[in-house]
């Protein structure tokens, strides 16, 4: 398989993002781009969801925890259907549905409104917890990023999970090593993260959140995990930045809006690598 | 009054399937029927306050009607942005449910004094906030405080609270409504939460001094029943706000917003309360209440002099 659909769908994504932080003034567009294969290759070929049924039942449930990449969302659910692609260029536009931070409202396909690190996890943990309780099949998804396993919440989280077997619930890291100041490992070391996971009774695997087919390899695993009692972490290991040469493992970018010259070369980068 | 909430907890349990209730580790016994009852609705988060608020709004989005149970200081000042961002935001049924008002805990030291929660709770959009006086209080407004829509929050004591209110009175209870407890035309001596008995008390030594006041409860702080206060207002010159609680933005605070924006407003409103202190006293409930001015004789000192012009 060459997986062309995921492919495109995160080559689209990381195009319409930089346009839409560009415009809009905006930053994380590090955080966005690690996480573009990922949210490409659930959107793509894992999740079980309808656009012209945003809230169908047996739908697969998706929280962004790490809500600071939201434009990443917007572009992945605007790109599969769920509203017209050309409302991304609204995005942090005065007036606007579509916030920095992800918000659910009035936005189809968006499950919680996050920004706020180390809620979103919790949040889809009840999630997975209330589907449990209610006999329902589906699978709870969310996406962490690494800065944030410095919440506490994201550990008690991982705890009441693992206490209550929540065998539903597939989480995944956006490991790209770099926080808001400087490197995960010159703020709160988290290595071996695999294994801190593992130790708190989860289902760990652990990938190149690049890599389409170890990827889709991944989701695979996380599937058939489901029903055998563990909770499942995916730890995929990213490039802050990924797709645009000068933005790659740079701090800079996690806040930095690419405007003018920068604005141009990335568009170039970027478009030389479409599928 | 906790007897009282266990009680209609479960009997709403009984008749809503989707209520599943959550602890945070607490509520050894008064927990234990409803437990028993509904193993599948019960989950104990453990010592994990913030996760567990915004679980409990996880599955509350997912349709369950959720009542989160702590004490103190636990299910509010802890998970305040949990409750702000996961609960109120998303507009979901989260009850949140405090045991522990004031100063209940009142040995265990200032870390389980529940003396700003009022304060905190109210400011957040979509957050209804409860203080019940009394068990008769407590049980007439669980119906609502539990099926209502949004965010709910219950302030209540651990029990053995005196009764004071008329069930016949609280029969129907809208949430949002004052309880006038007795009429009088020199003040009001208004109250929210357990420490009414201390209003009624002082009210009963100033009319041996010759003092008609008027005594009023709250079990609403939010939303404030201003209709209430606007027709004291019209009567009175005098309200005095009386709760074990900081006097900062809690349920004086509220009456002093809802007055001030009156027209043609004469009644003077004073707090009495906290005064924006922590306290660092050891004592029981009672003990606690007298340091800080809140006992009978206290209060009715304080209206006194307020009514002779000496405060």
């Amino acid at each position: 398989m060459s997986f062309e659909k995921s492919r495109d769908l995160s080559y689209r994504v990381r195009r319409h993002t930089l346009d839409m932080t560009s415009r809009g003034g905006t930053a994380h567009i590090g955080s966005i781009f690690s996480m573009a294969d990922i949210i490409a290759v659930l959107y793509a070929d894992v999740m079980c969801h309808d656009p012209h049924n945003p809230q169908m039942p047996e739908r697969d449930r998706m929280i962004l925890s790490k809500g600071h990449a939201g434009a990443g969302i917007y572009a992945v659910l605007a790109e599969c259907g769920y509203f017209p692609t050309e409302e991304l260029m609204t995005h942090c536009q005065n007036g606007s549905r579509l916030s920095g931070h992800v918000s659910h409202k009035g936005v189809p396909g968006v499950e919680a409104s996050t920004g706020s690190l180390g809620q979103g996890m919790p949040m889809a943990m009840g999630m997975a917890m209330a589907a449990k309780m209610n006999g329902q099949g589906h699978t709870v998804f969310c996406i962490i990023g690494d800065g944030e396993c410095d919440e506490g919440a994201i550990w008690e989280s991982a705890l009441i999970a693992n206490q209550y077997r929540l065998d539903n619930f597939i989480v995944t890291i956006d490991f790209n090593k770099i926080q808001s100041l400087t490197s995960v490992e010159n703020t709160i070391q988290l290595e071996p993260l695999d294994q801190k996971w593992a130790t708190f009774g989860w289902h760990v695997i652990r990938v190149d959140g690049h890599d389409h087919a170890a990827l889709h390899a991944a989701y695979a695993e996380a599937l058939a995990a489901r029903g055998k009692g563990k909770p499942i972490v995916i730890v995929a290991d990213t490039v802050k930045g990924k797709g645009v040469s000068f933005m790659e493992n740079d701090v800079l970018w996690h806040y930095r809006t690419a405007r003018g010259d920068e604005f141009n070369a990335a568009v170039k980068e970027l478009e030389a690598q479409q599928p | 009054m906790r007897d009282t909430f266990t009680r209609c907890l479960e009997q709403e349990a009984a008749r809503n399937p989707d209520l599943v209730l959550v602890t945070g580790d607490l509520g050894f016994g008064v927990l234990f029927p409803f437990m028993k009852a509904y193993p599948n609705r019960f989950i104990n988060a453990g010592i994990s306050e913030q996760a567990m608020m915004s679980m409990a709004a996880g599955m509350a989005l997912e349709g369950k009607t959720v009542v989160v149970y702590s004490i103190g200081n636990f299910p509010t000042l802890r998970c305040l942005e949990q409750i702000r961002n996961c609960c109120a935001y998303h507009e979901v049924k989260v009850k949140i449910v405090c045991v522990g008002a004031g100063f209940v805990y009142g040995t265990l030291g200032m870390t389980h004094h529940a003396t700003e929660d009022m304060s905190a709770l109210r400011l957040l959009p979509g957050v209804t906030v409860y203080a019940p006086a009394d068990a008769v209080q407590t049980e007439a407004m669980m119906q609502r405080f539990l099926t209502e829509p949004g965010v709910a929050y219950l302030r209540i004591g651990r029990g053995g609270e005196p009764v004071l209110s008329d069930p016949d009175t609280l029969a129907g209870y809208q949430t949002g409504k004052a309880v006038p407890y007795q009429d009088g035309t020199d003040a009001y001596i208004l109250t929210a939460g357990g420490i009414l008995p201390s209003a009624v008390g002082a009210a009963k030594l100033l009319a041996e001094a010759g003092y008609s006041i008027g005594v009023a409860s709250f079990p609403t702080v939010k939303p404030m029943d201003e209709a209430y206060l606007a027709e004291l207002c019209g009567k009175v010159k005098v309200l005095i706000t009386l709760e074990e609680h900081t006097i900062v933005g809690g349920f004086g605070g509220a009456v002093c917003e809802a007055v001030s924006g009156f027209a043609d407003n004469r009644a003077r409103v004073v707090r009495l309360g906290m005064r924006d202190v922590y306290s660092s006293i050891v004592g029981n409930q009672e003990y606690l209440v007298k340091h800080y001015g809140l006992d009978s004789a206290s209060v009715a000192a304080s209206v006194q002099a307020v009514l002779e012009g000496k405060a």
